[in-house]
C-alpha cells in the first residue's frame, strides 16, 4: 500500500512524499520536534504561543498577508500544538501549492517576533485558556495530567499555565523558536496531487539552502513507575459530576500500544488516529453504565505518544448519581477484562471497525499528511502505513495481557469533577450597562 | 495539474442522478470510486416548527429515538448490525426539517438503507428506552446551562424572534419541556409528520448510480402517509425598533461569550449570497474578517471573533460571536459595532471584493474533496431549489457581484442601532 518516499536534504530535514491523485489538492504539512513535553515549568505553554506568533508575520509576507493569499486561493491552513510536537499545514488546490512551500520556508527562519505583538498575543492566549476554562471537563482533565505526571512535561496542559502565560518574555518565545525552528529538527510532508520528483526537486530548491541548526538536547525528564492510585477531586461550577480515569499506557513505539488499543477500543469503541469515529453502543462500558442509567455517555481514548502517556475514560454522571457508584460499575468491567474474558469474536468486530476507520481517515489529504509526520516524529515514518497491518496481528493472548498489565489500579489516576453547588441557572438581565457600551 | 482517478468533475446535473420515486422521495445519486466508503445525507419534513411550545423538544426527540428499536430489529440488533460493519447511522431534529446522515464500506450501503427505512417507517420508541433518552437528554441540558457560549447564543435567538417563532426555542428543549415528553407524544409526532413527501436521499461514493437507487426504491419505495402536512408558514417577525440587551449571568466562569446581530436574509433570497459575500468581509476572509482584525489582531481581545449569516429556510440570524475576558465585554462590543457601521457606510473596496470572490469560488475544490463535502452540497441545491448545475454556474454568479451589490445587502440587513446584544459570563462587571 506504501507509495511513501522518504528523502533527508543535506541539512536534515526529513521530506516524506505521497501521490494522491483522488482530487486536485494539495496538502503541505512542516512539524517541528518540539511540543509541550519539553518544557520546563516558568516557560509552559512556550510552545503554543510560538505556534501563535508563526502568524504573526515576517518582512517578506507582513502579519495577515498570508491569512489572505490562501483564503484567495480556496486554500486552508492552520497549526497545531501537541504534546510532542508543533506542526503547521496548507491544503490548497494543487496548482497553488508554491505559495505553502514559500510560506513554510520563509517562516521557518524570518519570524519577527515583533514585541507589540507577543504582548497583543499575549491576552489572545490568555483569552483562549479563559475560554478552555469555562468547561468543567478542562479543569477535570488539567487537574488528572498533573497528578499523572510529576516529573515528565506531560504534567502541564499544552495552553500552559496562566502563571507562566502572564510572565513569559519575548526573549523566551524566541529563544524557544531559534533552538528549535531548523531543518533538522523538522519534517516536511506533502500528499497529494503532484508528481514526486517534481516536488522533491521544489522542496530541495526552497528549503535545501536553509542552514542546520545548532544540536541540542530537547528537554525532557523521564516520569518514574506509578506505585500507587492516585486521586484528585476538582469542584468547580458544573451541569453534571464527571469521572476521568487514566491509566500509564504504553509509547507508541512499544509493542504493547496495538494490543491496549484494542482493549480500550473493546471497553469503550473504536476511534482512528485519523480522527474519525463511530458510535459506541456496543461496547462494554457503553453497556454498563450508560444502559443501566449510571452515565450520559462515556468514551475512551489513547494517543500515540513518543513516551508513555495515558489510556483515558471520561464519563459524564447523570444528576442524582454517586459518582462512587459509577466508578464501582466502572470497575468491575475492567476487572472483568482483566480477568481475560475477551472473544474472538469481540476482537474481529473492533479490528474490522478500527479497519474501516482507518479508511475513512485516509480520504483526507489533510490526515494523511498529519498522520506520516507524526508516524516520523515518533520514530518511524510507516507507523501509520502499517498501522492496520499491526492491529491485524494482534492476539486474543496478547489483548489479554496487555489488559493484566497495564489496566492496574496502582498505575492509575482517578479524576472526579463535583458541582460546586454554586451553580445558578443563569439569571436573565435585560438592559445590562446600556450606558457603558460605546 | 495532473489526470484523477475519481471524482474530478464538479458535481451537476451531467453527472447527478436524479430521481422522484413514486411517493415523492427525491433520490440523487453521485459516483466516486476514489475512496472505499458511500455516504447517505438527506432529510425529512419533520422539525419542530410542528411542535408546541409546550412540546418543545418533540421533533428532536423523536428523531434520537428512531433506532432505540423498530419492528423488525431491537436496540442491540441495530447496533451491532451498525458498529459490527463499522457503519454510522444518526438523526437530528432541526427546526424545518429532520436530518440524517451515514456512512458504511460500499458494500454495506444496503444495510445502511435498510436501517434508514426501519427507523423512519416502523420504530417502536420502547419506553424503557424513552426514559435512557431523557436522562441523556436532560444530562447534555444541565452541562448547556453551564455553558456560556450555548447561553449567550439562546439568549440571542430568545431576544431577537417571538415565542410564536419557532427559531426562538431551542430544537432540543428545555429542562421543563423533556420531563414531559411521553411515548405517546413521539408515537403521534412519528406517525403524523414522518412520511415521502419532501423526503431527499443523496448517496455518494463507490457504488453504481443505478445499484443506488434500486436499493432506496426497495426499501422506501412502497412508502406512504396520506395525512402528512405540508409545513406551515412560518410567523413574520417584526424588524427591532431598537438595540435590545440580555444578560446571562454564570457565577465561576473566567470568560465572557458575546452573541449579536439582527435578522438576515434566508437562503431563498435574491441578495443571499451578497450578504455571505459581504459577512466575509466583515469576519471571516482571512483571520476572521475586519473583526477578527480589530478584536484580534489589533487588541488582543480575544481567541475568537467572527461573523456568520446562518440563512435557512426563512429569514435567519446575521450574527457576530465573540469569547472575551469579562473586563473587556463592552470594548469588544463598541469595536464590533464600529465595524458593522463602517460596512453599512461604506462599499467594500475593489480589492476586498476580487480577494472574496476569489475564496469563495477557489475553496470549492477542498470542499469537494469528500464524499460528505460533495453530498452537503448536492442535499443543499435540492433543498433550496439551487438546480444541480448550481457550483458549475457559481463562478459566474459570484463574479457578478459588485461592490453596490454587496453594500446594499449590509444595508438591508445590518445596523449596529438595531441590533441583539447577548451576553453570558461571570457577573454583570
Amino acid at each position: 500500500m506504501s507509495s511513501v518516499t522518504r528523502h533527508v536534504l543535506p541539512n536534515g530535514m526529513v521530506v516524506l512524499l505521497k501521490e494522491v491523485r483522488s482530487a486536485p489538492i494539495i496538502s503541505w504539512r512542516v512539524l517541528y520536534r518540539v511540543g509541550s513535553r519539553n518544557e520546563r515549568t516558568g516557560i509552559t505553554g512556550i510552545s503554543h504561543w510560538v505556534e501563535h506568533m508563526m502568524f504573526k508575520g515576517t518582512d517578506k509576507f507582513p502579519p495577515g498577508a498570508l491569512d489572505k493569499m490562501i483564503d484567495r486561493v480556496g486554500g486552508s491552513w492552520n497549526a497545531a500544538t501537541w504534546l510532542d510536537a508543533t506542526s503547521y499545514y496548507e491544503t490548497l488546490p494543487s496548482q497553488h501549492i508554491d505559495l505553502a512551500l514559500e510560506a513554510e520556508a520563509d517562516r521557518m527562519v524570518n519570524a519577527k517576533f515583533d514585541p507589540e505583538e507577543v504582548e497583543s498575543e499575549r491576552t489572545v492566549i490568555i483569552s483562549e485558556r479563559q475560554g478552555s476554562e469555562n468547561s468543567p471537563f478542562f479543569w477535570l482533565s488539567e487537574e488528572v495530567q498533573a497528578a499523572a505526571f510529576r516529573v515528565h512535561g506531560y504534567h502541564h496542559e499544552i495552553i500552559g499555565d496562566m502563571a507562566d502565560l502572564e510572565t513569559m518574555t519575548r526573549d523566551d518565545l524566541f529563544n524557544h523558536y531559534r533552538l528549535h525552528y531548523a531543518p533538522n529538527n523538522a519534517i516536511a510532508v506533502a500528499v497529494g496531487d503532484f508528481d514526486t520528483a517534481e516536488m522533491l526537486a521544489k522542496i530541495t530548491a526552497l528549503y535545501g539552502g536553509i542552514p542546520s541548526g545548532e544540536a541540542f538536547e530537547a528537554f525532557a525528564r523521564p516520569e518514574p513507575a506509578q506505585s500507587g492510585e492516585r486521586r484528585v477531586t476538582v469542584e468547580r461550577p458544573s451541569g453534571s459530576a464527571l469521572i476521568e480515569v487514566g491509566y500509564r499506557a504504553p509509547a507508541a513505539s512499544d509493542p504493547d500500544f496495538f494490543a491496549l488499543d484494542m482493549v480500550c477500543s473493546v471497553l469503550a469503541g473504536a476511534d482512528s488516529p485519523a480522527g474519525s469515529s463511530i458510535d459506541n453502543k456496543t461496547s462494554r462500558l457503553y453497556k454498563a453504565l450508560v444502559m443501566k442509567e449510571l452515565a450520559a455517555s462515556v468514551d475512551g481514548g489513547m494517543y500515540a505518544t513518543i513516551d508513555p502517556f495515558l489510556l483515558v475514560f471520561y464519563m459524564t454522571i447523570r444528576p442524582g448519581v454517586d459518582p462512587e457508584t459509577v466508578l464501582a460499575a466502572f470497575d468491575a468491567e475492567i476487572e472483568r477484562l482483566r480477568s481475560g474474558d475477551v472473544t474472538e469474536a469481540e476482537l474481529a468486530r473492533v479490528k474490522k471497525q478500527n479497519r474501516a476507520l482507518f479508511a475513512y481517515g485516509m480520504e483526507r489529504v489533510t490526515n494523511q499528511a498529519s498522520m506520516l509526520a507524526t508516524a516520523e516524529a515518533l520514530g518511524d515514518h510507516l507507523w501509520y502505513e502499517h498501522y492496520v497491518d499491526r492491529l491485524n496481528a494482534v492476539t486474543l493472548e496478547e489483548v489479554k495481557a496487555a489488559a493484566e498489565k497495564y489496566l492496574r489500579r496502582q498505575s492509575r489516576t482517578v479524576g472526579l469533577l463535583i458541582p460546586s453547588g454554586d451553580e445558578e441557572d443563569g439569571e436573565m438581565m435585560d438592559d445590562f450597562d446600556e450606558e457603558d457600551a460605546e | 495539474m495532473t489526470a484523477h482517478n475519481g471524482m474530478l468533475s464538479i458535481p451537476g446535473s451531467h453527472n447527478i442522478r436524479r430521481e422522484v420515486l413514486e411517493n415523492g422521495i427525491v433520490v440523487l445519486v453521485y459516483e466516486n470510486f476514489a475512496a472505499q466508503s458511500v455516504v447517505i445525507s438527506g432529510s425529512l419534513r419533520a422539525g419542530s416548527q410542528f411542535e408546541t411550545a409546550e412540546k418543545n423538544g418533540l421533533a428532536a426527540m423523536t428523531a434520537s429515538a428512531l433506532l432505540r428499536g423498530t419492528a423488525g430489529y431491537d436496540f442491540d440488533t441495530i447496533n451491532e448490525k451498525l458498529e459490527y460493519a463499522a457503519a454510522d447511522l444518526d438523526f437530528s431534529g432541526g427546526v424545518h426539517r429532520t436530518s440524517f446522515s451515514g456512512k458504511s464500506l460500499a458494500e454495506d450501503l444496503p444495510l445502511l438503507i435498510e436501517l434508514l427505512a426501519e427507523a423512519v417507517r416502523y420504530p417502536t420508541f420502547p419506553d424503557a428506552h424513552l426514559d435512557l433518552l431523557r436522562g441523556e437528554v436532560m444530562t447534555s441540558l444541565h452541562i448547556r446551562q453551564q455553558d456560556t457560549r450555548y447561553r449567550a447564543n439562546r439568549a440571542f435567538y430568545e431576544a431577537l424572534y417571538p415565542p410564536e417563532h419557532p427559531y426562538h426555542h431551542s430544537t432540543r428543549g428545555t429542562l421543563e419541556t423533556v420531563p414531559m415528553l411521553t411515548v405517546s407524544d413521539l408515537k403521534a409526532f412519528h406517525e403524523r409528520h414522518y412520511g415521502p413527501a419532501g423526503m431527499i436521499i443523496v448517496v455518494v461514493g463507490a457504488i453504481k448510480a443505478d445499484d443506488a437507487i434500486r436499493t432506496v426504491r426497495d426499501y422506501l419505495g412502497d412508502w406512504t402517509n396520506a395525512d402528512q402536512p405540508d409545513l406551515p408558514p412560518v410567523p413574520s417577525v417584526t424588524p427591532l425598533a431598537e438595540t435590545q440587551r440580555a444578560f446571562v449571568g454564570l457565577p465561576g466562569k473566567t470568560q465572557s461569550d458575546i452573541v449579536m446581530g439582527t435578522i438576515g436574509p434566508s437562503r431563498f433570497d435574491a441578495d443571499f449570497l451578497a450578504a455571505q459575500l459581504a459577512n466575509s468581509v466583515l469576519g471571516q476572509f482571512g483571520m476572521m474578517g475586519r473583526i477578527g482584525h480589530s478584536v484580534r489582531e489589533t487588541l488582543g481581545l480575544a481567541y475568537y471573533a467572527y461573523s456568520s449569516v446562518d440563512g435557512g429556510y426563512t429569514a435567519s440570524p446575521w450574527s457576530i460571536t465573540a469569547g472575551v475576558n469579562p473586563a473587556n465585554v463592552d470594548l469588544a462590543i463598541a469595536r464590533i459595532n464600529d465595524e458593522i457601521d463602517r460596512l453599512v457606510t461604506q462599499p467594500i473596496s475593489a480589492e476586498e471584493l476580487e480577494d472574496n470572490q476569489s475564496y469563495f469560488t477557489g475553496r470549492v475544490p477542498l470542499q469537494l474533496e469528500t464524499n460528505e463535502g460533495i453530498a452537503g452540497s448536492i442535499l443543499n441545491m435540492e433543498i433550496y431549489r439551487l438546480g444541480l448545475d448550481y457550483l458549475i454556474n457559481y463562478r459566474d454568479t459570484i463574479y457578478r457581484l459588485t461592490e453596490a451589490d454587496i453594500l446594499a445587502a449590509a444595508q438591508k440587513y445590518l445596523t449596529s442601532d438595531r441590533v441583539v446584544i447577548a451576553v453570558a459570563g461571570p457577573d454583570k462587571k
